[in-house]
């Protein structure tokens, strides 16, 4: 959560990576060299199995392909949960492919959120519900999110049907300096988490600086209290982190298993951090630690330092114009993404909220008018990938999901119009190849759980 | 643009002369959306002089000799009306010091007026006219009662004068947040309400210096305060979510009948449109509203709006609190509009959500030239002059205001995200630090 107070009283009123995953024990030594300690960096493994798809040929739309390539006329063929090839009206169609027309259509990858919340603070939002942050210690890094995900959820649909979302990076909040670890998902409908994680996904260490954990933190008279608080404690964690991790590892500590990871850099860091002097100060700390920042996240500020971003490789994920609701925020502006791009630095749009996820698209394209407007014309093509190829980049998957290209998972939206544009929504939306969102189909929306038999039941929402 | 009075304006420019930047002005050869639910026309003008609209339309005549903006390629609209803001009440929502919207641990709460907080120098009033707003509605938030106290109608001009209507309205909240504020249920809250209306009702009634009953609960204050609510001369607005709620706000006209409701809200208003429509009380919701957030809201769904309208009711887009900038106003109408393009969703057509954020919330907020207001929120001979000239359909993602005008006067484009955006646009640091950079 961004932690700020509630959309206001009037509204309320308003993974591991595939090598790690294949290999489930891991060995570390000890001092004299022997074989100590094992156990399974993947307890709790993904179940999750591609629906049933049919061979597909989407055909006459304009297609984005999440790389900034655009096709006119543009031919995708998936089948057997993978892209076939993705070309022009030339390209040959199989006899067995459904031909869908999408004349007058466009295509994208599957939308693929950063940063979301989904399931861990689900709808309803009431107090049994709230599982997104363990705020009872400043560093949590032990807790993993998709202990706490709700996968009834109605959030997952809606992001599935409006937004066009098929995976998504479930983050721990913010209250704490190190919040725990996240959990990739698939946006399918499912009774367990294991069903929805997305394999091979590596796993991030969520991290946050500024406002939230000085202020959680410091209204319970402790440390920390201020920003020079949240450093000091962030760096003596990651001491405590390089000594246990060089040390015999004879009784396992889960948070330090955490920190170890992203020491080796098998672990993404996700670090919330909305200022520029902080940004800079947590890429010195990484620097001191030993590790990479993958993604800065609601970094307000980027524009301010975009250079600095670029050359240092990390992604800021941003909204479009959230402004102002915190202190930390008020020099947020809407051209934040564009100048981002402008400096060749990695754009990411992200949600960190359960109506924002239904309409990345449109975020998207709000930040990119800003930037044409003060003369940054960065190319429809660029800017579907803010929310698709860059996103699955920032969240680890970029190999696996986020574009059209060959080999990759058969996530893709079919638009009923232009992507960027306000009138447009998903008319239908493949995950893996399976077709699990149809506009023109009532029955293939989903509904969760909790909404049988309640007002609105497989309403169009 | 000091508008205290609706005495005073009406004596018009003479009387109350507008600041001297007014401008006598057209605008030519544009995309026209009056704003009154009418489809735009192409090649159109807009004439203002001395602070008001004189024409609006295709092949209408020009005032010899007026300085003429040319619109070919854009679009000219009235002023975004911004129904039920928190304009002017904080600097930065979790900066307390800074955030005048809720009063929770005051003795008072009806009698509560926003106007001697409103600031018009708020960053939020400059971006939010920098996005086309140009009027509001300014609602205080529920602080220690279901009893939040009284909104102001507001301009968004550059300038020290703000309020166009004070004490506008009284702003009650029921559902799930009024049953916590009343003592814990939904049954405390009704009877905390209609209490309250009684001992106003008797107040009005009680001779000059009389003592009020001996278990008067309200602050003499309060009482008074809702005064002016039970005799239908200042609308109540209420907010109520559920359907079950909205039928209880209904049934208050059976033993108030004076009241002049408007209901907040209303996410499941869809359920009962047919009785909400039979009553002829206006809506003011938020459009994009599908998740069960709340148990009061179970039945949310984007089509709400649609749904409503079709039944008749009068609906505005609203609810611009908190951190729903009222600048976003219309990509929300044009979500609206994308819901027609939904097989099985009920949306807006362009005109309809474009007057859902610029004539329809004028005109419940008492400013739709009825009822002795001012002709706001459209562009029609009469009407303020309030005038955005967009580089695009206003309700695309890609478009933006070019110019505003307020009463006729020219606005400025000079925001602090207007500043930071200019000091920032390049990251050259070589030869003088940012700071100098002014």
């Amino acid at each position: 959560m961004r932690g700020k107070p509630r959309f206001g009283r009037l509204a309320s009123v308003v993974a591991l990576g595939l090598a790690l995953a294949t290999a489930p024990a891991a060995h570390a030594k000890k001092k004299d060299g022997d074989e100590a300690v094992s156990f399974d960096k993947d307890p709790y493994p993904s179940t999750y199995k591609a629906y049933p798809g049919r061979p597909t040929a989407l055909v006459g739309a304009t297609v984005y392909d999440g790389r900034g390539k655009r096709i006119d006329n543009g031919t995708v063929l998936f089948s057997g949960g993978k892209v076939v090839a993705v070309g022009g009206a030339d390209l040959a169609i199989p006899a067995d492919y459904d031909r869908i027309d999408g004349t007058g259509k466009f295509v994208t990858p599957g939308v693929v959120d950063a940063h979301s919340h989904l399931g861990d603070y689900a709808s309803p939002g009431v107090d049994a519900s709230s599982d997104g942050n363990e705020a009872t210690s400043p560093t949590t890094p032990d807790v993993w999110a998709e202990h706490s995900v709700w996968p009834q959820d109605p959030g997952f649909s809606r992001a599935l049907t409006n937004g066009g979302v098929t995976s998504l990076l479930i983050l721990p909040g913010s209250a704490n300096l190190m919040g725990g670890r996240s959990v990739m998902l698939k946006n399918v409908p499912a009774i367990t988490v294991q069903q929805m994680k997305f394999p091979g996904a590596p796993y991030s260490l969520k991290m946050a600086c500024g406002e939230n954990p000085k202020r959680v933190y410091g209204s319970r008279g402790m440390k920390p209290s201020t920003r020079m608080g949240n450093f000091a404690v962030n760096r003596q964690t990651w001491i405590d982190a390089k000594a246990y991790m060089e040390g015999d590892h004879s009784e396992r500590d889960l948070g330090n298993e955490t920190l170890e990871g992203v020491l080796k850099g098998e672990i993404l860091v996700q670090n919330h951090c909305y200022r520029a002097e902080e940004m800079a100060l947590v890429l010195d700390m990484a620097r001191e630690a030993g590790y990479k920042v993958t993604t800065f996240h609601h970094a307000v500020e980027s524009y301010k330092v975009a250079d600095m971003l670029r050359e240092a490789d990390v992604c800021s994920a941003v909204w479009a114009d959230w402004y102002g609701f915190k202190m930390e925020a008020y020099d947020g502006i809407p051209e934040n993404a564009a100048l981002i791009a402008n400096a060749g630095a990695c754009v990411v749009i992200h949600s960190d909220d359960q109506n924002g996820i239904q309409r990345l698209n449109q975020a998207a394209a709000k930040a990119q008018a800003a930037g044409r407007r003060m003369g940054i014309d960065i190319p429809d093509a660029q800017v579907i990938s803010w929310f698709t190829y860059n996103a699955a980049k920032a969240s680890g998957v970029a190999d696996k999901t986020g574009s059209l290209e060959e080999g990759k998972m058969a996530d893709v939206v079919l638009w009923n119009g232009d992507p960027l544009s306000v009138y447009s929504r998903p008319e239908k939306v493949w995950v893996d190849g399976a077709m699990l969102f149809d506009a023109d189909n009532p029955k293939l929306r989903p509904v969760s759980d909790f909404e049988l038999g309640q007002p609105g039941e497989g309403d169009v929402k | 643009m000091k508008r205290i009075l609706a005495l005073t304006a009406a004596l018009g420019a003479l009387a109350c002369p507008l600041a001297a930047s007014a401008q006598n002005i057209a605008i030519t050869n544009a995309t026209l959306a009056k704003g009154d639910g009418s489809e735009p026309v192409e090649g159109a003008s807009v004439v203002v002089q001395n602070g008001k609209v004189v024409a609006a339309g295709v092949g209408i005549a020009l005032p010899a000799g007026i300085e003429t903006v040319d619109g070919t390629g854009k679009w000219v609209t009235p002023g975004l009306y911004s129904a039920l803001t928190d304009l002017g009440l904080w600097d930065v929502q979790a900066v307390g010091d800074s955030n005048d919207t809720a009063a929770d641990e005051s003795p008072f709460n009806a009698s509560l007026d926003v106007v001697p907080a409103l600031n018009p120098s708020s960053q939020h009033i400059a971006v939010s006219r920098e996005g086309g707003v140009t009027r509001a509605s300014v609602t205080p938030h529920p602080g220690n009662s279901i009893f939040s106290g009284q909104g102001a109608l507001i301009d968004l001009g550059a300038d020290a004068a703000i309020v166009d209507n004070a004490r506008a309205f009284q702003f009650v909240v029921l559902g799930e947040t009024g049953a916590r504020l009343a003592g814990g249920s939904r049954v405390a809250s009704q009877v905390v309400l209609r209490n309250a209306l009684r001992e106003a009702k008797a107040l009005v009634g009680t001779p000059a210096g009389a003592e009020r009953a001996s278990d008067a609960m309200l602050t003499h204050a309060d009482a008074a305060a809702l005064g002016p609510v039970v005799k239908g001369e200042q609308p109540l607005y209420v907010m109520a979510e559920r359907a079950s709620d909205i039928r209880a706000v209904l049934a208050l006209k059976s033993e108030f009948p004076a009241l002049k409701l408007v209901l907040v809200g209303a996410t499941e208003g869809w359920l009962v449109a047919p009785e909400i429509a039979a009553s002829g009380v206006p809506v003011i919701t938020a459009p994009m509203r599908d998740l069960p957030e709340q148990f009061e809201v179970l039945g949310s769904t984007q089509s709400n709006i649609g749904r409503m309208v079709q039944a008749g009711v009068k609906v505005a887009i609203g609810m611009f609190a908190g951190d729903n900038q009222p600048r976003w106003a219309t990509e929300q109408a044009g979500n609206m509009v994308a819901l027609t393009r939904m097989p099985g969703a009920t949306g807006l057509t362009w005109a309809q959500a474009f007057a859902a954020i610029t004539s329809i919330p004028a005109e419940i907020s008492g400013m739709g030239g009825k009822d002795g207001g001012k002709t706001e929120g459209v562009l029609a001979p009469g009407a303020v002059g309030d005038v955005v000239l967009w580089d695009g359909d206003p309700l695309e993602l890609s478009s933006a205001p070019v110019s505003v005008w307020i009463d006729g006067v020219k606005q400025p484009f000079d925001s602090h995200q207007a500043r930071l955006r200019e000091r920032y646009q390049n990251l050259d640091r070589t030869y003088m630090p940012k700071a100098y950079d002014w």
